[in-house]
């Protein structure tokens, strides 16, 4: 899709390579280049952007291996913004971090990414059947929806008027069978006749506009009981998961991703492991989508920019998906993404900066990292789109960190912490016990829980948040109990404090844990959280009764309630 | 197409610079040729207009900046591979160290690779057996995995990872690829003379650099493990087992590189892009749709001071796919393999294990056994503190499973090559000395069938 307003004034001037190291490459002769202009470098024509302007001089970070090219060698300017191209085809695809769709570079190279691939990012020879929703004659302005698309069983693609200035009355409008580059509709504007096609491109790094952003109210549910329940996302929120290795975030991710009560899920694995993306690509389309019960690959999109591929495609990789859902959100859904992880991206801005040789921050890290790191989280949110017909449209951004060492005191979890309302700290000490997830309950937070108690009274009933708190009381005391036990042992404990410890060792077991590979286990509703939650509570306070009325801790512990409690976790929901 | 210039502006360390030059481009190889006839390697590791900033693979004591001669080779490193490779032993730079001529090249690939499309990979879930109860059981081994051994000086890291280059299990032809990289001459003939013992030798390649040999090597080392690796996987179909050692060698030789060309140190003073650049050799494990062969890597790191937090382990640890924990603790106690199964891990267990791969009960057993033990290291904390006598029976019994786990799950001898039915049967075994009800982590079923019935 080319910019139109930008390629008037594109003098198509060469540039020449002066200086080439790692994926930096500067090149003079490049007067009237923009920042964050898309250029083809060298004899192989590699896609990169120019980062810095010095006078002629261009600093441009070039997303594919630079090795073998050399000063001299041409630079050729395109004249548009690194964009993305959004229109029906996303679902389902996965994207390198530049939204190049992987299996056609499969198709076109083999197993092995080789560089100065180009191919388009949404089939253009695949025909839609497009479905008009408004008549010729009727006025029109950006986001206002025109068309359908039926893209999956699950998702009706929305074709919505592009923003910019396409306010306006539509003069022509098409309906059946057509290609992702043809014009559906023309609208009649101030400024002359304007084209709509049924795809659209948008420049990565700009967020795409809405009318007023909203207050998030309510959850976004996971079917992950310690999340739902005592650290529950919003949906239009932001969360993070720093863990060290080995703790589970990958795994938490892939269960966001599968269960989430999203429309529309984006999955960037920014700067990790093959394999995980392929674990993704093997299982999704086999997975059946709770709500919907089609395959769940048909909600999602994926981008992957794995560990091994270059390191200036993982700095753009996280605005390429962050750009997608926003689409998506544009047209009415809710849609979730994940960040797997935001950690690498942090260091591939550390690594171009080095190279630039800017003064570093704290770690070497720039010292825009926080600003970035805002920025990019602020992206996030509940909106009431562009359009007349005030439809919503939600945003919730959760993304993984990894703390060198698990260290959390780190810039980048540190600024992440800043910006993101909702925090899930992994423990090592719990994953080495095979406590999964291992979120860790005492030092995790969520800042939504007020936000949305209108939503869980009204669908859960009071009694919900009050065993969530108590729930959570029990376990704090736990923890100061522990060190009394250490000392002096289980026995040494009053009555009482013996019904905590048992009921904590039930919330720890029987609920917090969760199979991940256990067919029932994988996804409990909200209804069954609140029931669990519930009878275990249930259980605690009828225990402190009997022991109140003078009985003994033995004959609470041997309540059949309790016996019970263990299996609530396996029972089928119906 | 080659050229040549005469004089270098600057020596400084390991790396040159070379003035007036044109066309050079990034990572292309450079010879010097010294005064004396003596020629020495090199590679570009900045190319700007005019000049040309060359790292030596080799160490640049006797250059002379007037009477030294630059060639650029006009191409980035290649490695000639073919199956002649095999059982043959060469240096960092590729040229043999067994005596006998070259092998004769059937093709010449760019060591660096290009990296795996996620779309063409094969997820790895085929089970090799190592026939190492703490790896098979525990920490299952996967076709196609890279799972590091996590280690420290003086512990038998070898020793394990040489017992898995014997007894490794897998479907098709099995290979060796071993790349040492600044270890001791004595450690490098122990992994060689294991392989000639079992007469593994013969399907292996060695890529030998010993702590005397050029730093720089260290660096280009594993990847041309890992081209004939590739090589040998993609093109010939075999089931190959990279065994990389030190890791840690490799990561100080790329901080040397890195300080040396005064770049913005990041943690501990390795370089910024330490994670991406180990990612780029760990990555190139793994399997091919659609293709019969396989990469499976057990690159062998020391930890400094045995931290886990230290950056190679810690970089290591978020790109690979699990580790295998070497235990001080255990070794000072007589135990081998001193494996510590709590940190240790198998991210791609769960997918190479199970009914038709292993055995039924397989999952339930590991994850008992992990609980378990656990349960006993945490009880026997307990029991340094209050004393043994203080114990409940229950715990009492704990501390006597941990015990047992140790000298029968655990232990093995060297040469011991156990079958995964005997592994998991031993894991029963030793179950038994728990009270039933404890067994929380195994389906009610597998109790019945493998603890029960064989008690009949």
């Amino acid at each position: 899709m080319k910019n139109k307003t930008k390629d008037k004034n594109n003098e198509k001037s060469e540039g020449v390579i002066i200086k080439v190291s790692g994926p930096l490459v500067v090149a003079e002769n490049m007067e009237g280049a923009t920042i964050y202009e898309v250029v083809k470098v060298g004899n192989e024509g590699l896609s990169g952007e120019v980062i810095e302007m010095r006078g002629g001089e261009a600093s441009i970070q070039v997303y594919e291996e630079t090795s073998g090219v050399g000063p001299g060698e041409p630079v050729i300017r395109t004249g548009r913004q690194l964009s993305v191209t959004l229109g029906p085809g996303l679902l389902g695809a996965i994207y390198d971090g530049i939204q190049r769709p992987l299996d056609s570079i499969a198709e076109k190279t083999g197993d092995f990414i080789t560089r100065g691939v180009e191919v388009p990012a949404l089939d253009e020879e695949k025909k839609w059947k497009f479905e008009p929703v408004v008549e010729e004659g009727e006025e029109v302005s950006p986001g206002k929806i025109i068309g359908e698309v039926k893209e999956t069983e699950t998702i009706t693609h929305k074709i919505m008027v592009p923003p910019g200035n396409f306010s306006g009355r539509i003069v022509s409008i098409k309906s059946g069978e057509m290609k992702v580059t043809d014009v559906v509709a023309e609208i009649k504007t101030e400024s002359g006749k304007k084209e709509v096609r049924m795809s659209q491109s948008w420049p990565i790094r700009s967020p795409r506009p809405t009318t007023a952003k909203l207050l998030p109210a309510k959850p976004l549910v996971t079917g992950q009981r310690v999340i739902d329940t005592f650290f529950p996302v919003a949906k239009g929120g932001a969360a993070s998961v720093p863990g060290p290795f080995g703790s589970g975030k990958t795994v938490i991710q892939h269960q966001l991703a599968k269960w989430s009560d999203a429309d529309v899920i984006v999955f960037i694995g920014c700067g990790e492991r093959g394999n995980e993306m392929t674990e993704v690509l093997q299982e999704f389309p086999e997975l059946e989508d709770p709500r919907t019960g089609n395959p769940l690959m048909e909600r999602t999109v994926l981008i992957a920019n794995t560990s091994n591929m270059p390191v200036a495609a993982r700095e753009a990789s996280v605005y390429t998906g962050i750009t997608i859902a926003e689409y998506f959100r544009d047209m009415g859904l809710d849609v979730a993404l994940m960040a797997d992880s935001t950690s690498r991206w942090a260091e591939a801005l550390r690594e171009m900066s080095a190279r630039l040789e800017e003064m570093p921050g704290e770690e070497g890290y720039p010292a825009y990292l926080g600003s970035r790191i805002a920025a990019f989280y602020e992206r996030a949110g509940i909106v009431e789109c562009l359009g007349s017909d005030k439809r919503k449209g939600s945003l919730t951004v959760i993304g993984a960190v990894s703390p060198p060492g698990g260290d959390l005191s780190e810039p980048v979890t540190q600024n992440t912490l800043r910006t993101t309302k909702v925090f899930w700290s992994l423990d090592d000490e719990l994953a080495n016990a095979r406590h999964f997830p291992a979120i860790d309950w005492l030092n995790s937070y969520s800042l939504y829980t007020e936000d949305m108690a209108e939503f869980l009274d009204k669908n859960l009933g009071a009694d919900f948040r009050k065993n969530r708190v108590e729930a959570m009381r029990i376990l704090s005391k736990e923890a100061e109990l522990e060190e009394i036990v250490r000392l002096v042992g289980f026995e040494a404990l009053s009555d009482t404090d013996k019904l905590i410890m048992e009921t904590a060792k039930i919330i720890r077991e029987d609920f917090l844990m969760q199979n991940a590979f256990d067919d029932v286990d994988t996804f409990t509703s909200l209804k069954k959280q609140a029931m669990m939650i519930g009878e275990i509570m249930g259980f605690y306070r009828e225990g402190k009764k009997m022991l109140s009325e003078g009985m003994e801790i033995k004959e609470v512990f041997a309540m059949d309630k309790k016996q019970k409690l263990s299996q609530l976790k396996f029972k089928k929901e119906s | 197409m080659s050229v040549k210039y005469k004089g270098l502006k600057e020596i400084v360390g390991s790396l040159v610079l070379v003035e007036g030059v044109e066309k050079v481009s990034y990572e292309e190889l450079v010879k010097i040729k010294m005064g004396d006839g003596e020629e020495r390697m090199g590679r570009v590791l900045e190319a700007s207009k005019g000049k040309a900033l060359v790292q030596m693979f080799t160490e640049t004591r006797g250059m002379e900046l007037e009477k030294a001669e630059a060639v650029f080779l006009g191409e980035t490193m290649k490695l000639d591979v073919s199956m002649e490779m095999l059982g043959r032993i060469f240096d960092g730079s590729a040229n043999p160290l067994d005596g006998h001529p070259l092998p004769i090249a059937e093709k010449s690939v760019d060591i660096n690779g290009d990296p795996m499309n996620p779309f063409s990979r094969e997820f790895p879930d085929d089970f090799v057996q190592t026939g190492i109860s703490a790896i098979d059981g525990l920490n299952t081994l996967v076709r196609g995995q890279k799972l590091p051994i996590f280690s420290g000086a003086g512990l038998p890291h070898s020793k394990i990872a040489t017992q898995i280059a014997r007894q490794a299990k897998m479907k098709g032809d099995f290979s060796v690829v071993f790349g040492a990289m600044g270890i001791t001459f004595e450690e490098s003939r122990f992994f060689v003379n294991e392989l000639e013992k079992t007469g593994a030798l013969d399907r292996s390649i060695l890529f030998l650099n010993t702590a005397d040999d050029p730093v720089i090597e260290r660096v280009t080392l594993p990847r041309m493990a890992l081209t004939a690796a590739e090589y040998l996987a993609f093109d010939k179909g075999y089931d190959v087992l990279v065994i990389l050692t030190d890791m840690t060698n490799y990561c100080e030789a790329l901080r040397e590189i890195s300080a040396a060309r005064k770049e913005v140190p990041g943690r501990r003073g390795y370089p910024g892009y330490l994670y991406t650049d180990l990612a780029s050799i760990y990555e190139r494990a793994g399997m091919i749709a659609g293709k019969p062969g396989s990469i499976t890597q057990i690159p062998i790191l020391t930890m400094p001071e045995d931290d886990k937090t230290h950056p190679i382990p810690d970089l290591t640890g978020y790109i690979t796919e699990g580790q295998i924990m070497v235990s001080r603790n255990l070794h000072q106690s007589g135990i081998y393999p001193p494996i510590d199964v709590l940190p240790s891990l198998s991210r791609l267990r769960d997918k190479g294990i199970g009914e038709s791969k292993t055995r039924d009960d397989h999952d339930g057993l590991a994850n008992q056994l992990f609980a378990s033990y656990a349960k006993g290291q945490e009880v026997k904390e307990l029991a340094t503190i209050l004393g043994e006598s203080a114990l409940s029976e229950t715990d009492k019994a704990y501390l006597k499973f941990s015990d047992l786990f140790e000298e029968k799950f655990l232990s093995q001898e060297p040469g011991e090559n156990r079958d995964i039915g005997e592994t998991l049967d031993i894991g029963w075994e030793i179950l038994k000395v728990l009270p039933r009800e404890e067994l929380k982590r195994i389906k009610e079923d597998k109790i019945k069938k493998y603890l029960d019935e064989k008690e009949d």
